[in-house]
């Protein structure tokens, strides 16, 4: 009964989907206040039953509810109830099902938190998340239906949980992205509503600004603990692989910090307004495109769902209509949102010009070397099969990032429409001050010299002292807009100098070892001390204890879960400012010997940290006093007292 | 020509430069990075170059998971189910997904003995997961 009401609660959101749309556009389109509140009222509706059908979901993966498909496939009695909840979303049925649901919270947050925006402009927001989210749901309920029943045959046990899955980072991490991706929805809706309308001023700029950043702040969390599982959970140490399933988590993320630029000119000097709506609309284009690679199996990846091309083919269907649909109405409205605008030189327009360049430029390379197997396969066929790997991204992106980084250390002393070039030339002798640092610091140091190490180290010094100076000159005019742009740039600068000397500087080594035998990396001796057996409700394994340095222990696993005869290896990690050492352990080989990998990672933590403080910044900067919303209610108590 | 029908030229302009200098630097890049994947019986029938960095993939075959006395060297032979079969080598602590029976990808050289030196095997982390590469040579194996 329970997952027949789930599915059933699923549908009514389907029913309130298509009355949000209804009433959202057509209040819009005829100016009728009563329809736009019917509208309102249908996304909390939808956001009620939605909440309920994934409750209820949750309810049968910890009833151990094996007639339903898609918990025997993904649970066990064995199961902790923690992954019993985060099984729900620990494949595709059920994650989209999160994926609907982080719609209509989404949805119902503009349309209660956003009513002091005009009527036709929130009519407009809200029919197009109603229809985003109709398709999502017709999607789900359609050809993905987590509701399932396995009747009559219902296993006594079932397959249980991915074991890969079984952890912390996998309960977080999607929650996290899909709130991210959605979020773009929102802006998206934004974006048309704009060209339905026609008119775009900086008053939507600056409604839409906090929608972007927190939806920013969220999709920038879960890329960062998407690769901190990675590293820890997958093993070897890697924190970014250039898969084609980050890849589809990364192009909406620079497309998004494309947009957060881009809006800044829009609402302080009415500049690229087309661009602005542009970029809406790409944002959301590539989170859409992200899901059908990710969920329709075309692609090869280790996150990859399971393939089914029927899925596949819906999901195709709506990637072409929300991109096709909304080009469209962009070609016959953009036109009228032109504005010129005049500036010259070294001007804040300018840099926020080569930023979105930039950025752009960058998901432009990232897509070719994703789609281009695809393409081949497509167009070329035959037996031949390609793959592009990291050499190609790393020689692309890198470059990319470098000049960006040349832009953003100049961005802060930067003035709109004009900068004076003394300003500039004071910059750009900071630029030299900070080469000499980057340079002096890993001759003493370190053994060597990297030179590309050194400049990523020199431009991220220079962004930091560079944002320093503006903030301490403007200290007693000092905005949260400000200082939210100046701590996302030290974000980005901490972010640049973790990537740079982790990529150059790790140090890796593998051996077999007995007992009580050592080996040395990075000037530090790892002794295997001992080994252990280990066991949990659902899995066995071995435990190894490594001592080094002042008395520290490490101990990394090796697991085997018996149910789906799946081995893992539980890295065992030291974390520490300025390097991390990490150990995998694989277990027995022969003559009572023990497989170990064990690494050095400096400045590993560096790359996160700076994501986070990046990621943190968009929340300074949405807490401006700017965006603060004066309801009408508000108004009237203001002018009345 | 009137002032901002010129600007718009100009953008214009930047924007073709722009893009096309992108598309051709990232093209000659693709040119260089890219790895191609081969199935056992192209590698056993030699039309796969030798000692260029190539990907290839099959079947690990069963009871042939061989690892040296000392080190961390291990041999095994991939397969297509059918006759074709090679010999893989590897330096390093194969990925946990690793089974005998199941499908992999090994990314390296192949050597003038055609024996294939992995610089990586890959194994997927779920198993009901078939990597599309495979996929074409396991559903011919079924017929």
């Amino acid at each position: 009964m329970i997952p027949e009401l789930g599915h059933f609660s699923a549908f009514l959101g389907l029913m309130s989907a298509v009355g949000i749309a209804f009433f959202g556009f057509f209040g819009a389109n005829q100016n009728r206040t009563s329809w736009v509140d019917m509208s309102i009222r249908l996304t909390k509706v939808q956001v009620a039953v939605l909440a309920l059908s994934f409750l209820l979901l949750i309810l049968a993966f910890l009833d151990d509810d094996f007639s339903v498909l898609y918990v025997a496939n993904n649970s066990n009695t064995a199961l902790p109830w923690y992954y019993k909840v985060s099984g729900v979303w620990g494949a595709h049925e059920g994650s989209f099902l999160l994926w609907t649901l982080v719609t209509a919270v989404w949805t119902v947050l503009v349309a209660t938190r956003a009513r002091h925006i005009p009527l036709k402009l929130h009519g407009y927001v809200l029919g197009t998340l109603g229809v985003l989210s109709f398709m999502f749901l017709a999607f789900l309920l359609f050809s993905s239906n987590p509701f399932e029943r396995l009747v009559p045959n219902v296993p006594i046990q079932g397959a249980d949980l991915n074991p890969v899955l079984q952890d912390i980072g996998q309960i977080i991490h999607p929650p996290m992205l899909y709130i991210g991706y959605v979020g773009f929805g929102v802006t998206f809706a934004f974006g048309i509503a704009a060209l339905a309308t026609g008119k775009l001023d900086s008053a939507w700029a600056r409604w839409v600004r906090p929608w972007v950043n927190i939806a920013w702040l969220f999709l920038t969390i879960g890329i960062v603990l998407g690769s901190w599982w990675a590293y820890y959970e997958l093993g070897w140490g890697g924190w970014w692989f250039w898969d084609p399933v980050e890849n589809a988590s990364f192009m909406p993320w620079l497309a998004g910090t494309a947009l957060i630029h881009s809006l800044a000119a829009t609402e302080k000097r009415g500049a690229f307004k087309n661009w602005t709506i542009l970029l809406t609309l790409l944002t959301f284009t590539l989170v859409l495109m992200g899901a059908f690679l990710v969920r329709s199996g075309v692609l090869s990846s280790v996150h990859a769902f399971a393939v089914d091309p029927q899925r596949g083919l819906i999901l195709l269907t709506i990637f072409v209509l929300v991109a096709g649909g909304s080009l469209v109405l962009y070609a016959f409205r953009a036109h009228m949102l032109n504005t010129q605008v005049q500036y010259w030189g070294v001007s804040r327009e300018l840099l926020l010009l080569i930023n979105n360049a930039l950025l752009v430029v960058a998901v432009f390379t990232i897509l070719l070397g994703t789609l281009y197997p695809l393409g081949h396969e497509w167009f070329v066929g035959g037996e031949e099969r390609l793959s592009v790997g990291e050499p190609y991204f790393n020689a692309m992106f890198v470059p990319i990032m470098l000049l960006l980084s040349f832009a953003l250390a100049i961005a802060p002393i930067s003035r709109w429409k004009h900068t004076p070039m003394r300003l500039v030339i004071n910059a750009l002798i900071f630029l030299g001050g900070s080469a000499v640092v980057a340079v002096l610091l890993p001759w003493i140091l370190a053994d060597g010299l990297h030179l590309g190490v050194s400049c990523a180290v020199a431009l991220a010094i220079w962004i930091m002292v560079t944002h320093a100076i503006a903030c301490y000159k403007q200290r007693n005019a000092l905005t949260l807009g400000f200082i939210g742009m100046s701590v996302a740039h030290v974000g980005f600068a901490i972010v640049v100098i973790g990537v740079a000397v982790t990529s150059v500087y790790t140090e890796s080594r593998t051996a077999r070892l007995e007992i009580g035998q050592s080996i040395e990396v990075g000037g530090t001796q790892f002794e295997l001390v001992s080994v252990q057996p280990t066991e949990s409700q659902n899995f066995i394994g071995e435990q190894a204890r490594f001592d080094f340095g002042d008395r520290r222990s490490l101990f990394p696993e090796r697991r085997f879960y018996p149910i789906r005869e799946h081995i893992t290896y539980e890295a065992a990690i030291a974390p520490g400012i300025f390097q991390d050492q990490y150990i995998t352990f694989a277990g027995p080989m022969e003559n009572d010997t023990w497989g170990v990998e064990i690494e050095n990672k400096p400045f590993q933590r560096w790359i996160w940290f700076g994501a986070v403080v990046a990621g943190l910044a968009a929340l300074i900067a949405m807490l401006d006093k700017r965006y603060r919303r004066l309801s009408q209610r508000d108004l009237e108590t203001k002018y009345s007292s | 020509m009137k002032s901002h029908r010129r600007r718009r030229l100009t953008i214009i302009i930047f924007l073709f430069i722009g893009s096309l200098t992108t598309v051709l630097i990232s093209i000659f890049a693709l040119q260089n990075y890219i790895n191609h994947f081969y199935l056992p019986d192209q590698i056993v029938s030699g039309e796969v170059p030798l000692e260029r960095k190539i990907r290839a993939g099959g079947m690990v075959k069963p009871g042939s998971v061989v690892h040296d006395a000392k080190g961390l060297g291990v041999q095994f032979d991939i397969t297509d189910l059918n006759d074709a079969t090679f010999r893989v080598h590897f330096e390093g602590i194969l990925p946990s997904l690793f089974r005998e029976g199941q499908g992999t990808i090994v990314v390296g050289i192949l050597n003038e003995d055609r024996v294939f030196s992995a610089q990586s095997v890959l194994a997927k982390h779920d198993e009901n997961y078939v990597p599309p590469e495979l996929k074409g040579m396991l559903e011919h194996d079924d017929s």
